[in-house]
């Protein structure tokens, strides 16, 4: 019947709807059968819903169910508590402590200058303080958070808790924060911590880099221990809305606190070099003779870790910036000065190693004439063997002798010994200096090597670069013949030097031609140890930064004078402890070696060394860190608002401070290319002169010269001479 | 449904089409748990005045459902005319006020003439179909004069511009106009034009939010934050729900707020979410009863203004359902088309309520004269 009509409806389409066969009936009939047809449509659009939906409840439930909870929990990471770093007997060079602290989320942040205001009378936040943090914060990436302020006392803290309804994107919480116990003794060993950037964040893409509290280490140590120190995050997992208000805690879990790292720096003496480099800017660095342990790397004037970890202040970092003794410079590592006459006893390892005897004597006729020209001693020591070129530092002998065995074979010693070498240690940058030698000079120069090349290198001057800790490290080689490798991490590895086969009877001719120098007729009588039974050896050194004509080395502006310089060991026959002093622009060895005095006798017995320290504090004003936080105090009261901001990134400071150094390091360079007449008073008196205290520069203000005096400053020895730098010496 | 018919029950509670109501009851009765659940486990703001509207509507239905079929005749075009100028005064008051409006604010209530245009304009079809002279079904007439009934109301409707009612005008017309019997070939052109036109209108007659609701449907993810926001919180919580869902008054997805327009657009996915794939096939059950109904109704009707009626309110109330529940699974886009019976929303509730008082009023004619006897 159906059959049939549909034959029908087609031949009525087919005959072009003839009237007469549409009738009720049939349009009854195409109700029907579309109605079916809607019919089963509304039950197709049924069952692909329920199969959907099955697909969705059953096949993709797991996935779902996944979103869903990650929708509904919230993640907050707990920063872990920073691994301590401790020194060589546990003690602690960098701790945490517990304090209140707030910070700000950029991006959640509707008129962040208002908030700032806000929150900086809420907790008494200094001007210029809030003035740094809206310019930080319009400087920022958003989403990482910035510490507004730490250490706030409870009050502060609950005052800002209760309001924080109103305080969208302010985060005040309980942690930890860094302390670094002696501040600026350890500035430029341990560095100091701070938040990531967002580079630190592109490069290592750890959430816990963006947690507000959460530092990590910017510089030095800190910074190269990053991952044993850092730890591993608490989590408190919340219950969230989409708006993100909280609902309710689920769990928490704690934080692991990191590693401690030990190091083989020894604390208290650390901090006693640094306090007592006092005044002056420069390092000491003292290694153990044994293990090669680094037990104290002080470079001051610093910074202090503490408020650098707080964020860099704009005022503190001008302070620091304009500071013409580079507070941000490590000296001890990229320090580069010419060593001057430290070199002299490994240079006579050289001649003995050449074979020359002990006992060969030169005539030092208040100079030496090497080929057909004549060079100047310092002072005219008359009949010179190795043990008085030693401990008189007598140049003429080294001119002699170098000319003779050549310098390529010096230089080898040198580097053999540590000079020009960089050291496997955990520190983010060491400089490793120029040994000159004829073939470095051609590369270098495209020049050839000239034989006043060859006297002012066998004296430690010209091209001759070093670091103090290249310095320490010599010494201590030269004092025990072996191969001493600095360390600076006391892991339980054991090291075992290797010998450098050096005779014995050489070794104990160069050490006791050095304890001369301190403990015999030497440079550096004032020297001696205040014990009867310990002995210090050493080599004074003075380096001269510009030519004779321009400064006398111990007066007039700071930048040219004479670099102080002084290795030692003690004790004499049996080293145990061995160093170097750098005292930058101390005007002479009188700067460096009393100082070493101090720390050696605070080595052995440290009431003794302190009480030389102290009456010493009394003289300059106070402790290293009081002296800082007073010219803080002075300097912020003088400047106020005009003040350099500092760079928008941490690391910027210190590649800035790198490549200072660099170019300073070339100021010894510039007068290598000629003949480094040494000064004629160049044995020390032990005192400092007279206005040692430096006139600050700012940098990039070089003062002008002061005008060359018009006669030498000491009547020169006749054979001298009248200008050293002229084709010296009548042939 | 004459099987009701007891000596204990009295006639007119018996012979109430109880087949129909009750499944409907418990729908409503399980929209208003949801709700409930939606205002975090509230009575208040959503499940008691759900509850309220559909005892007021259930009167209204009750009352349209004894009316005489002369008097519906009679009324159809003059009603058609007033919801028609209703539509026309919301245009004009909202130039006027500046901006767009959709309803009219009489008072004692907020009326949106569009809700009532669907089933308006499903009676006025079924009338204008059932006196055309049955020869003139293939003819001009039979196109033209519908299709500016509907293009009319419609074209207001996009003024206002409500996309997802204009649809649902459209549609329940069209339905009627299909049931009517006019040549299948016409529908196939019209299909096979609006296809043809389908990427003009994306282009230039779609707003931009419009057009970006549509991109999403097909990769919903690619935006998750922005307009496709709604539906992948949707799929979340549907997902998330399972077999079983996690049980009443714990769905985190909507009372944490994730899901966009819990209580209204979304509210599916709030009872999938609580009530799992077993609430899922519930609702969808009881659906598939009301629209079987519905049909059938339809089918069992004696004349032609009765089919196409029944058949144009079935459909209005299947165009609710299957927008809704396509959309909130991710299969249609984004369009404000709340699902019938469950939803949180005065005007859905009176038009759905009026689609089923018709139905129910049909039904009444039906038995009170069975089929098979006189042609309208």
């Amino acid at each position: 019947m159906k059959q049939l009509f549909r034959l029908n409806s087609g031949a009525k389409k087919r005959q072009k709807q003839r009237g007469s066969m549409v009738n009720a009936s049939t349009l009854k009939h195409t109700f029907d059968r579309r109605a079916v047809v809607i019919g089963g449509l509304q039950y197709g659009v049924g069952v692909l819903l329920a199969v959907r939906m099955g697909y969705l409840a059953i096949a993709e439930n797991e996935k779902y169910r996944l979103e869903s909870e990650s929708n509904r929990v919230n993640l907050t990471l707990i920063p872990p508590r920073r691994g301590w770093i401790l020194d060589r007997d546990g003690a602690p060079l960098a701790s945490n402590r517990a304090d209140f602290r707030v910070d700000v989320i950029p991006e959640r942040l509707s008129d962040p200058d208002a908030m700032l205001d806000q929150i900086g009378g809420l907790l008494g936040l200094e001007p210029n303080r809030i003035a740094d943090l809206k310019t930080e914060v319009s400087q920022s990436r958003g989403f990482a958070p910035i510490e507004v302020a730490s250490g706030l006392d409870y009050e502060q803290f609950a005052a800002l808790s209760v309001r924080l309804p109103d305080l969208q994107g302010v985060v005040p919480q309980r942690g930890f924060s860094r302390f670094y116990p002696t501040a600026s003794s350890v500035g430029h060993l341990i560095g100091y911590v701070g938040p990531a950037n967002a580079e630190e964040y592109e490069l290592d893409r750890n959430p816990i880099l963006i947690t507000p509290g959460h530092k990590i280490g910017k510089d030095a140590l800190e910074k190269q221990f990053e991952q044993e120190l850092r730890g591993v995050p608490g989590a408190r997992r919340v219950e969230v809305t989409a708006g993100g208000r909280i609902v309710r805690d689920l769990e928490t879990r704690d934080d692991i606190q990191g590693d401690p790292v030990r190091l083989t720096i020894d604390g208290p003496l650390q901090d006693y070099a640094a306090r007592r480099i006092g005044l002056e800017s420069g390092s000491v660095v003292v290694m153990d003779c044994q293990t090669g342990d680094l037990l104290c790397m002080a470079s001051m004037p610093s910074f202090d870790p503490n408020s650098f970890s707080d964020g860099i202040g704009s005022v503190e970092y001008s302070m620091l910036r304009e500071d013409a003794r580079v507070p941000l410079r490590n000296k001890v590592l990229k320090g580069l000065y010419p060593p001057g006459s430290t070199v002299k006893p490994m240079h006579c390892m050289a001649f003995l190693k050449a074979g020359v005897q002990p006992s060969e004597s030169i005539t030092c006729g208040g100079g030496r004439r090497i080929g057909n020209r004549f060079f100047n001693c310092w002072s005219n020591h008359g009949r010179v063997d190795m043990a008085k070129a030693i401990y008189q530092s007598c140049d003429s002998y080294f001119y002699h002798f170098a000319q003779q065995i050549g310098f390529d074979k010096v230089a080898e010693m040198a580097k053999d010994l540590g000079l020009g070498q960089e050291f496997e240690l955990p520190v983010t940058s060491q400089f490793y200096g120029t040994v000159p030698d004829p073939d470095w000079k051609f590369n270098k120069f495209g020049r050839e090597w000239q034989s006043f090349d060859t006297v002012n290198a066998s004296i430690g001057q010209g091209y001759y670069l070093t670091s103090p800790l290249q310095l320490a490290v010599m010494s201590a080689r030269l004092a025990t013949g072996n191969r001493l490798n600095p360390r600076l991490v006391l892991d339980g590895s054991s090291n075992d030097p290797v010998s450098y086969n050096f005779n014995a009877d050489e070794i104990a001719y160069i050490r006791q031609a050095m304890s001369d120098v301190v403990n015999g007729p030497g440079t550096a009588g004032r020297g001696r140890l205040p014990f009867p039974d310990i002995k210090m050896a050493g080599k004074t050194g003075t380096a001269q930064v510009v030519s004779l004509s321009v400064s006398n080395g111990r007066t007039g502006p700071w930048k040219y004078r004479d670099h102080g310089l002084f290795t030692f060991f003690a004790p004499t026959e049996n080293p145990r402890y061995a160093g170097a002093v750098v005292i930058e622009h101390g005007g002479g060895s009188g700067s460096a070696y009393p100082i070493a005095r101090d720390v050696m006798t605070f080595m052995f017995d440290p009431q003794k060394g302190l009480d030389a320290l102290k009456s010493l504090e009394q003289q300059w004003g106070g402790t290293a860190q009081e002296r800082l936080e007073q010219r803080y105090a002075a300097y912020a009261r003088e400047r106020g608002a005009t003040v350099t901001p500092p760079p928008r990134r941490d690391e910027d400071i210190f590649d800035r401070v790198e490549a200072e150094a660099r170019v300073a390091a070339q100021q010894s360079e510039e007068i290598a290319d000629e003949f480094v007449a040494p000064r004629p008073i160049a044995n020390p008196s032990g005192t400092p002169p007279p206005d040692a205290r430096p006139q600050t520069l700012v940098p990039g203000i070089q003062t002008p010269p002061s005008p060359p005096p018009s006669t030498p400053p000491s009547t020169p020895p006749p054979t001298m001479a009248p200008s050293p730098l002229s084709t010296a010496g009548a042939n | 449904m004459q099987s009701a018919r007891s000596g204990i029950i009295p006639y007119p509670i018996a012979r109430q089409p109880w087949s129909m109501l009750i499944p409907l009851f418990m729908l409503v009765a399980f929209g208003a748990a949801v709700l409930y659940s939606a205002a975090g486990g509230s009575m208040t703001p959503y499940a008691s005045s759900h509850l309220i509207r559909f005892g007021v509507f259930l009167v209204m239905a009750s009352v349209i459902a004894s009316l005489p079929r002369d008097f519906v005749r009679f009324m159809t075009y003059p009603a058609f005319i007033v919801v028609f100028l209703l539509l026309l005064a919301v245009e004009i008051i909202g130039q006027v006020n500046g901006g767009s409006q959709r309803w009219l604010d009489l008072g004692f209530m907020v009326l949106q003439p569009s809700e009532l245009m669907k089933p308006v304009i499903v009676v006025t079809l079924a009338h204008y179909f059932s006196s055309l002279p049955v020869g003139m079904i293939a003819t001009w007439r039979a196109l033209v004069v519908p299709g500016v009934m509907i293009g009319l109301p419609v074209g207001l409707v996009l003024l206002q511009p409500d996309l997802g009612t204009s649809l649902a005008i459209v549609f329940g017309g069209g339905v009627v106009m299909l049931l009517a019997g006019l040549p299948m070939r016409w529908f196939v052109a019209a299909g096979l034009a609006g296809a043809a036109a389908a990427p003009l209108v994306f282009f230039f007659g779609l707003q931009d939010y419009q057009q970006r609701r549509v991109m999403t449907m097909f990769d919903p993810e690619a935006d998750a934050l922005g307009a496709g926001y709604h539906i992948a919180q949707s799929k979340i919580a549907i997902g998330s729900g399972g077999i079983f869902g996690k049980g009443f008054n714990n769905g985190s997805q909507s009372h944490l707020q994730y899901l966009p327009e819990p209580h209204t657009d979304f509210v599916f996915a709030t009872m999938a979410e609580e009530w799992g794939l077993i609430g899922g096939l519930f609702v969808l059950a009881v659906f598939s009863i009301i629209l079987r109904w519905g049909m059938n109704v339809a089918r069992d009707s004696r004349d032609r203004f009765s089919n196409l009626l029944a058949a144009g309110m079935s459909a209005t109330i299947f165009f609710y359902i299957a927008v809704n529940l396509l959309m909130v699974m991710g299969m249609a886009p984004v369009v404000g088309i709340p699902l019938p019976f469950m939803s949180h929303g005065g005007s859905s509730m009176m038009t759905n309520m009026i689609c089923i008082g018709a139905l129910m009023m049909v039904n009444r004619w039906n038995r009170n004269a069975p089929r098979g006897g006189l042609s309208g």
